[in-house]
């Protein structure tokens, strides 16, 4: 029983990396093959485009950190929720409302942009409370509610935009009917400061969102493993009855789990929109920012820290994949992300193997150690 | 009148979708397999059934049995949609993986797979694939006097041979589930899977077949979609495959509550595209862009209905569990 325990709780951490690096090493020489079956001739440049753009030139490189900030907030988000063993799929509605909050406080009330990210951490926050609430007082899986609230997310959005006048593009001079106003004319003091990055990478895309979602992912790591809160989350996640009988008010901490959550995706969307470089377009779609926080939770097994990493993997192989056009679609990154993912699966069992056969090593030097010191297996129980 | 007769057919037009690919998740969720990739399996479905019949158009079979070419098309919505999933089985059953990975693999596959292979068929930039206008059953392949009435409105406007499949395949479902052998070992692997094994019940195969079942209505769901929504296969079910989920939950893993909960969602949907032409709907005429208001209430509503029905809601016990021989 013991055993059971300690390895559903100390997965190693090194074996679990080992494990992700694994499975990207497969995925990626599984688009390659994708690669050279859909065009042998130009496949091998594309590859290499894939693999090295990203690095390749200090612009390249702000437009992956660019596109890593809301994908860390949304591998967070999506994560965080994990931990307490709930999915939370309403991650895209969740940025798309932190998204509006934050650009109505940017554009109709002329608001600075560190009250704007504040409201967009607002806004996801209150977008979590239905899941969690939803979950804890009625019992509605909360997988259905986050779906639902997707979409109602997306549809309140658009019309409260559509009325208020402020907010188009239009009503600043912008031609277009169909999004929201350039905040570079609307209002400079909401962009995200550049202080200077812009410059020296010669990016437009460079500011200092990558750092704000860092430390947001030190913050979520601080929560879940240096706090009793945070233990209790988790302990939920674990095993939801076990800690009911230690006197865990589960109800309570779904809530939170889903409001925190909320709050991290919500960011996410601010962030992104408050860059000043993309407008947000009403659209009758789901936003697939939101979305792509799953890959991101999956692949860092829902470590903040590896979260960090993994959006940052996926931010660099989409700037890749765009740089494989046009001679091949960037759909093909979707392709190679997604069975990394599957590996995952497969990463799992690797894993399990790995750290069993490590116990068992750790469990004959123990016996080993314990046949010529009784008193010393005394010591290892009872640790 | 033909108003309403419009607002009939085109619910049940959009009923059809829901119905069968909330029909396939009840039954891998009856088996205890979390089957969060119906959205992934619509789109391959989808997929293969629209090339298939793009070829069958191109060879000149299709124009000249279009009834047969269809049903052909159907068969291969479902077997494309249950092969796929088997990739969701093998990794939840075999692998013992967390169901929602595996599931969400398989959606982030499925909308790329289709864009690249619809690209690498019919060249760079081709997205969309045209569904052939003789998919359709009209009257004249009924043979049927051309009248225009009510009932001309409701059955032709847009009436596809996956309308009748999925009468039929509704009835099947709920027969298998509860009246068969089958049905009753299946869903004993969903509530409690050690009980049936200890009966003699091979839980792996039963999950095997839950998954395989809930592919083949997917795939042929994926196609009614495709079929309902346009005239062309753009990579994309729009969510269809969630909203599914959401009405099998709503529909409390039971047939019966499944088709009344698609035909609920069907018909608020088709209201709000509806929502202008509909005399007695107020009109909000002071707030702008008020077609949202629409758009957002069948889901407000679906809300509502599983806040207030969830004390009955009763999900298979054991779902999402992975089935482990060795685990007491």
């Amino acid at each position: 029983m013991r055993q059971t325990k300690r390895r559903s709780i100390h997965i190693p951490g090194g074996t679990s990396i080992l494990a992700s690096l694994i499975s990207i090493g497969i995925g990626l020489v599984f688009g390659l093959i994708l690669l050279v079956i859909l065009n042998t001739k130009a496949a091998g440049g594309a590859f290499v485009s894939l693999v090295t753009t990203g690095f390749r030139s200090s612009d390249k490189f702000a437009k992956v950190l660019y596109q890593a900030a809301p994908l860390i907030m949304t591998g967070l988000s999506v994560g965080f929720a994990f931990k307490t063993g709930l999915f939370n799929i309403g991650a895209t509605g969740q940025y798309t409302v932190g998204a509006a909050f934050a650009l109505i406080g940017a554009i109709q009330f002329q608001l600075p942009w560190y009250v704007c990210v504040l409201l967009s951490l607002i806004g996801g926050a209150f977008w979590g409370v239905f899941p969690g609430l939803f979950k804890a007082l009625f019992n509605v899986n909360e997988v259905i509610t986050s779906i639902m609230f997707n979409w109602i997310a997306m549809f309140a959005v658009n019309l409260t935009i559509n009325n208020l006048p402020m907010m188009l593009a239009k009503y600043w001079g912008g031609a277009q009917m169909d999004r929201t106003a350039n905040l570079a004319q609307a209002n400079p003091s909401a962009l995200i400061p550049r202080l200077g990055l812009d410059t020296l990478m010669h990016s437009n895309y460079m500011n200092i969102s990558i750092f704000i979602a860092v430390i947001f992912a030190l913050i979520a790591w601080v929560i879940l493993s240096k706090t009793t809160f945070g233990y209790e989350l988790k302990a939920c996640g674990y095993n939801r009855n076990a800690s009911l009988y230690a006197g865990i008010n589960a109800k309570r901490n779904i809530v939170f789990s889903m409001v925190i959550a909320g709050a991290f995706a919500g960011v996410g969307g601010g962030l992104y929109f408050l860059a000043g470089t993309g407008q947000y377009t009403l659209l009758k779609q789901l936003l697939a920012a939101g979305f792509n926080g799953i890959p991101v939770a999956l692949l860092a097994t829902s470590n903040p820290i590896g979260t960090i990493f993994s959006a940052f993997f996926v931010s660099y192989i989409q700037v890749g994949g765009d740089a494989m056009q046009p001679d091949f679609v960037k759909e093909i990154i979707d392709i190679i992300i997604s069975v990394i993912i599957y590996l995952a699966a497969f990463a799992l069992l690797t894993r399990e193997l790995l750290s069993r056969s490590k116990m068992h090593r750790e469990e004959e030097a123990e016996s080993v150690a314990s046949a010529d010191a009784p008193a010393e297996k005394e010591e290892v129980s009872q640790s | 009148m033909s108003i309403l007769a419009d607002i009939f057919s085109a619910t049940i037009l959009f009923m059809i979708p829901l119905l069968l690919v909330a029909l396939g998740g009840m039954f891998s969720e009856r088996s205890g397999v979390v089957n969060i990739a119906l959205e992934g399996i619509m789109i391959i479905g989808a997929l293969c059934s629209c090339l298939f019949l793009r070829a069958l158009d191109d060879s000149g079979f299709g124009p000249a049995h279009p009834q047969t070419a269809m049903f052909l098309a159907i068969v291969v919505a479902a077997l494309t949609g249950a092969v796929f999933a088997l990739l969701l089985a093998f990794a939840s059953v075999n692998l013992k993986a967390d169901q929602t990975i595996g599931g969400t693999a398989l959606n982030m596959f499925a909308p790329a797979f289709a864009i690249v292979l619809t690209w690498a068929i019919q060249g760079q930039g081709q997205t969309t694939i045209l569904i052939p206008t003789w998919s359709r059953i009209t009257q004249e392949t009924l043979g049927v006097a051309v009248k225009q009435n009510f009932w001309q409105a409701f059955l032709f406007k847009s009436f596809y041979q996956t309308t009748i499949w999925a009468v039929f395949l509704f009835v099947i479902a709920a027969v298998v589930l509860y009246k068969t052998r089958f049905g009753l070992r299946l869903r004993s692997c969903g509530e409690h899977p050690q009980a049936a094994d200890s009966v003699g019940v091979n839980v792996y195969r039963m999950r095997y077949a839950g998954v395989f079942i809930s592919g083949m209505l997917g795939g042929i769901g994926g196609l009614a979609y495709t079929l309902a929504a346009g005239s062309a296969f753009q990579s994309t079910v729009a969510g269809y495959g969630f909203l599914a989920l959401a009405v099998m939950i709503f529909g409390n893993w039971k047939p019966l509550n499944i088709l009344g909960a698609s035909l609920f969602f069907a018909l608020f949907k088709i209201l709000s595209s509806y929502s202008g032409s509909i005399p007695f709907l107020p009109k909000f005429e002071n707030i702008k862009a008020s077609e949202y208001i629409y758009l957002m209430l069948p889901y407000i509503v679906t809300m509502i209905v599983l806040i207030l029905t969830s004390k009955k809601s009763r999900a298979p016990k054991a779902e999402g569990i992975p089935y482990d021989k060795g685990r007491r």
